[in-house]
């Protein structure tokens, strides 16, 4: 057990975690939005892999890693209005849309970078972002090196938990946000409208997820490959839930299983331990499955939920 | 002037027109990123149709790829059909296929290895399906996202058993023991892969047809979906369908994993799936939550998969296409649906 605790307080470790909850971070708020509205968004495994692949092809091609990020929010705000086109204009079913725009994201992800680098035995990669230093802040011990000695859309991730909390519950925007999430009638009455609200926080949820896939393939892999993703924008749909809506847990709990997926890590690579690593993986998912049934009993979901607004439906 | 107006009924031939007014869409919109893989495009569908249904041998590959997506098409279908929102059919596949395959491959006569992997797979479905449908039941839960998160659960676990006890000692491959050789499914054509388990897709979609149209189980399904309050009130037992319901959908999800190890690799391995429970759902909504209709839409999607790689061969363009086809194609449905929701009615000018 000592040697598990020596693990955790080593300065690559906790570095190891904070570079884990990143994209994690991004896509989880990216999503709280989006069902803070009103709007599940389950297009985010597909709009994180398509920003993924569009960052990286931008990055690529011009050599600017910073074109790269505006090319991947880009897309995310892209793929985030298609969606809300779907569920929020049109009023169709949020669940089976989502589905719709994760296949037609993925998909598209993998057709265009095929069409653009071919097939090659070794994907090919980019000079990735590189760690930033934060003067005087990086020199505290352990926690200067693991946090402020980090690439800078780390430090983006971690002011982006603050300014969502700000605009969340301090905004004239965020209270119309949790309106019509809550109560969309009542919005409506009060003259707020739905379908431009719902509309707008579908967007920002998409750029924040768009910033969680230039994460992926551009600071922490540095390379498109098919299985960049690879479940992540599930997790992030976990998180969510298991982090109440809120933009302060649902952070929290992206840390957490970022932790539990660093030392599952650091167990396969010490070989330590002889629990199988899958193990690990799954208990975000099994906390989230056991945290709903849990917290079913004071309900804490928006109440408009999965439900589409239409003014004239009374 | 027009004006959209709220349809109270749509017309029978609405079944038929809507999925081919959305595939006919999806071919169209897709189209541009053949013209953009500098492919002609007329070219690139011809030789994708040729691949998948021009012979009989293609016709026989396209039909073992459809036989998974029909058992998922038809899983989701009924689940859809009683608004129990089983988006799981890809971790109720997998559970399915690991089931079968610890059944498979324990020594026994043939043919009742192959109906026990069939009772296995279906109950190891039935069983992941349950969860997600207890809990909301029984807690409230949203069916969604428990069903959607169950996939990573099971998935985890079927990599769990593949790199663990299941691996392949000798080669270091993360795939299971394969089953005994007579408990494959026997090929019903010399020198093609159609298996036994083709045929039962075939034959499971008249049968789960007749379930939600004639039976008693059937209509409660329906008026659980269709109005809630309207079953109770009529003395159905709403909980109890959605429970029965789900494990009709999950072991029919099941049945394409069986299906999956009994006729196709006869072992598991990571990628046994490539996503035929998602697919499932893309053939579902095609299908308008048909059981007959699950058929053509499966059969439609397999031979784009199996189309696509020819297509690929041949004009260059990425097989990949056929993933944006299959994510368009559920998008351009879910628009067309619409239509049976509003009409557009011209008014002012002709009075």
């Amino acid at each position: 057990m000592s040697a598990v605790f020596e693990q955790i307080f080593q300065v690559g470790f906790l570095a190891a975690i904070i570079r884990i909850a990143t994209p994690l971070a991004f896509a989880t708020l990216g999503e709280m939005f989006s069902e803070r509205a009103g709007v599940l968004n389950l297009g985010i495994e597909g709009i994180m892999l398509l920003s993924a692949m569009t960052g990286f092809t931008a990055a690529s091609l011009s050599g600017s890693l910073w074109l790269g990020v505006l090319a991947a929010v880009l897309t995310g705000m892209l793929m985030g209005a298609l969606h809300a086109l779907f569920t929020v204009v049109l009023g169709l079913s949020q669940h089976v849309c989502g589905i719709g725009v994760t296949l037609f994201s993925s998909g598209l992800a993998y057709f265009l970078y095929r069409l653009i680098f071919g097939q090659q035995s070794v994907p090919p990669n980019i000079k990735g972002f590189q760690t930033l230093p934060i003067p005087v802040l990086s020199d505290i011990p352990v926690l200067g090196p693991a946090v402020f000695n980090q690439f800078a859309l780390v430090y983006m991730a971690i002011l982006a938990i603050p300014l969502a909390a700000f605009i969340l519950y301090r905004t004239p925007w965020g209270l119309s946000v949790r309106m019509v999430g809550e109560n969309p009638r009542a919005a409506d009455s009060a003259g707020v409208s739905v379908i431009a609200t719902r509309f707008q926080a579908v967007v920002l949820g998409g750029a924040l997820m768009g910033l969680a896939g230039a994460f992926l393939s551009m600071a922490q892999f540095n390379a498109f490959t098919f299985g960049v993703v690879s479940g992540r924008g599930w997790v992030a749909i976990a998180l969510v839930v298991f982090g109440r809506w809120d933009p302060w847990r649902s952070a929290g709990a992206a840390l957490l299983f970022a932790f539990v997926d660093a030392l599952q890590l650091r167990m396969q690579a010490s070989g330590l331990g002889h629990i199988p690593y899958e193990a690990f993986l799954m208990l975000p998912f099994i906390f989230t499955i056991v945290a709903m049934a849990v917290m079913s009993r004071n309900a804490v979901a928006p109440s408009a939920l999965l439900k589409p607004f239409r003014r004239e439906e009374r | 002037m027009f004006r959209l107006e709220v349809r109270t009924s749509t017309p029978a031939w609405f079944n038929l027109a809507l999925p081919l007014l959305a595939i006919g869409a999806t071919l169209i919109l897709c189209s541009g990123l053949i013209a953009l893989a500098g492919a002609g495009v007329l070219e690139a569908y011809g030789v994708m149709f040729t691949a998948s249904l021009g012979d009989s041998y293609a016709i026989t590959e396209t039909m073992v790829r459809a036989a998974p997506m029909i058992f998922t098409g038809l899983a989701v279908a009924v689940a859809f059909r009683a608004k129990f929102w089983n988006i799981g059919a890809e971790g109720q596949l997998l559970a399915g296929a690991v089931a079968s395959c610890f059944v498979g491959a324990i020594p026994m006569p043939g043919p009742l290895a192959m109906v026990l992997m069939a009772l296995a797979g279906a109950a190891a479905g039935a069983a992941v399906a349950l969860v997600p449908a207890t809990l909301r039941v029984k807690f409230k839960v949203d069916d969604v996202v428990s069903s959607l998160l169950l996939n990573s659960v099971i998935y985890y676990a079927l990599m769990a058993l593949i790199e663990g006890p299941w691996k392949d000692s000798f080669s270091g491959y993360p795939i299971s023991p394969p089953i005994e050789d007579s408990a494959n499914f026997p090929v019903l054509l010399e020198g093609t892969r159609l298996h036994l388990g083709v045929v039962v897709a075939l034959i499971a979609a008249p049968l789960i047809w007749f379930l939600i149209v004639r039976t008693t189980l059937g209509f409660r399904i329906r008026v659980t979906g269709e109005n809630p309050e309207a079953a109770r009130y009529g003395g159905i037992h709403v909980e109890r369908v959605l429970i029965s319901t789900a494990l009709l959908s999950g072991a029919l999800a099941g049945l394409a994993g069986v299906g999956e190890v009994g006729g196709v690799h006869f072992q598991v391995m990571s990628d046994i799936s490539p996503g035929y429970g998602y697919s499932g759902i893309v053939v579902a909504m095609l299908a308008r939550l048909n059981p007959l209709g699950v058929v053509p839409a499966a059969i439609f999607l397999a031979a784009v998969m199996t189309g696509a790689e020819a297509m690929s061969r041949a004009t260059g363009v990425p097989a990949f296409l056929s993933d944006v086809i299959q994510g368009t194609a559920l998008l351009a449905m879910l628009v067309a649906l619409l239509f049976t929701a509003y009409r557009i009615r011209r008014v002012g000018a002709a009075r």
